[in-house]
């Protein structure tokens, strides 16, 4: 337990500053028609911390992160986002998502607009930015994340990594209090997944706060504070990753592992 | 040749062009109409709140179903006569924009539709992405969904533009003179001799307002579809 505690949370001077519980779901169930996906999920999200949620297809872990910045309404139960509970579909629960970035499997950039109007859109018409201020922003962050020269172009030019890394731009735009990564590398070439892992393993490095489900295990093990194990709608296991991937605790993650860490 | 003198002898003392420019303003001004009606009933049909869908789905239906001469008949027997809705002092000025008024519903229900078709060629994705930055449902459909959907439902709506040029020739049952419809019925009753000729004047007419509309349907959805 020698790495355990996600590193960058609650350093002394945070002590008066916001919550230092980002998130938390409250006996959160979910049915997709007969299908139980969510089966009483409790989890807690501190400032800093990584958390990656790792499973099996159909286990849930998409549902969840989708769950927290509901895109995915729950039937039942609580998820809170720095203390207040989400709010029904309206302008309050925009609001609310504009603190949470959110990175998708397939992109999803705005495909009729440039790759600086994808990023600059969110801090224009949800914060009321200023063109300029948030243009120059734009440049920055695709600066960082490697793309600056594509600044001009449609998503459609951009090559797949390219585009997600515009995405994780478009998302840090909004300064997030939190962010999700709901797959962000299952739709790239694999000479293209690493671009994408490098930026977000320098996010993490930042203290900045993430939940990820991915199949990615060694960003799990670089980059998470914490690991989560689904199946079937469950959370089988939550560990450190060297816990995790060293001592497994239930059949259903040593048979999970043993067919992914064959490879 | 002599045929063809005579011919141009008689349909010269009609304003034939300026029937054709009044099918013109009445396809502009309906086309407008239509157009305007036509995103809010669609904006209404995707929104999240249930009743503003029942009511753009009610909507489109019943105008879709009902015959366009219904419509226009109403118009002037039901709206103007019974009603007594009136919009000018004089009765031309009230069926022009009645006749406006007409078709642009009417035509409403297809643009709707079109446009619906438009949507569904916008990737899910789309919408959820840009309520995940904190586009609140109207920003996301002006910003992000309806201007990919228009761009992806140029063709079908080019084709209800088309539909309505060509309807604009019901205008005459909603009391519109004038118009090409009704001069061309008045041309047969003057001139039956020669009836096929003025068939063809006023069929080549149109042929030439709708093929430059078609063109530039099959140019503006090739150039404007979205990449993906």
């Amino acid at each position: 337990m020698s790495t355990a505690g996600p590193p960058n949370s609650a350093s002394p001077q945070d002590a008066a500053g916001p919550p230092d519980v980002v998130a938390e779901l409250r006996h959160v169930d979910k049915h997709f028609g007969a299908l139980h996906v969510l089966k009483d999920i409790n989890v807690t999200i501190r400032r800093g911390e990584v958390v990656v949620i790792i499973g099996p297809s159909g286990s849930g872990k998409s549902t969840l992160c989708r769950a927290i910045n509901r895109l995915e309404p729950v039937d039942s139960g609580e998820i809170l986002i720095e203390g207040r509970p989400l709010p029904q579909e309206g302008r309050e629960l925009a609001r609310l998502r504009a603190d949470v970035g959110m990175v998708f499997q397939s992109f999803n950039l705005f495909a009729h607009k440039s790759i600086l109007d994808n990023v600059t859109l969110g801090p224009r018409k949800a914060r009321g930015a200023g063109k300029a201020e948030a243009e120059a922003e734009a440049l920055r962050l695709l600066d960082r994340v490697g793309i600056k020269d594509q600044a001009a172009k449609l998503p459609a030019q951009l090559s797949g990594g390219q585009q997600q890394r515009a995405a994780i731009a478009r998302a840090l735009a909004m300064h997030p209090t939190l962010m999700l990564f709901d797959e962000p590398t299952s739709a790239l070439d694999p000479e293209m997944i690493n671009e994408v892992l490098d930026v977000m393993t320098s996010l993490a490095k930042e203290g900045m706060t993430m939940v990820v489900v991915t199949h990615e295990m060694g960003f799990a093990r670089r980059a998470a504070d914490r690991v989560l194990f689904m199946a079937d709608g469950l959370i089988l296991e939550e560990a450190t990753p060297k816990d995790f991937f060293t001592n497994p605790q239930t059949d259903r993650a040593k048979d999970f592992l043993a067919k992914i860490l064959q490879h | 040749m002599d045929y063809v003198s005579r011919f141009w002898d008689v349909i010269t003392q009609y304003d034939v062009l300026g029937a054709f420019w009044l099918n013109i303003t009445l396809t502009f001004w309906s086309g407008l109409l239509a157009l305007v009606l036509g995103t809010i009933a669609v904006t209404m049909r995707i929104s999240p709140i249930p009743s503003l869908r029942a009511a753009s789905t009610v909507y489109v239906n019943v105008f879709r179903d009902i015959p366009l001469t219904v419509v226009m008949v109403a118009m002037a027997s039901v709206v103007w006569m019974q009603l007594s809705v009136s919009f000018s002092q004089t009765m031309s000025w009230d069926f022009y924009i009645l006749a406006i008024i007409g078709l642009g519903v009417y035509h409403s229900s297809f643009i709707a539709e079109s446009i619906r078709s438009g949507v569904n060629t916008v990737p899910l994705g789309q919408s959820e992405a840009a309520r995940a930055i904190g586009l609140t449902f109207m920003q996301s459909a002006r910003i992000v969904i309806l201007p990919q959907a228009f761009r992806g439902a140029v063709a079908p709506i080019g084709n209800t533009i088309i539909a309505l040029i060509k309807n604009t020739t019901v205008a005459s049952v909603t009391g519109v003179a004038g118009e090409t419809s009704g001069l061309m019925a008045e041309l047969i009753e003057n001139s039956p001799q020669f009836i096929l000729a003025i068939f063809l004047t006023f069929a080549i007419g149109y042929v030439v307002i709708v093929i430059p509309v078609g063109l530039l349907t099959t140019t503006l959805s090739r150039r404007l579809a979205v990449k993906r």
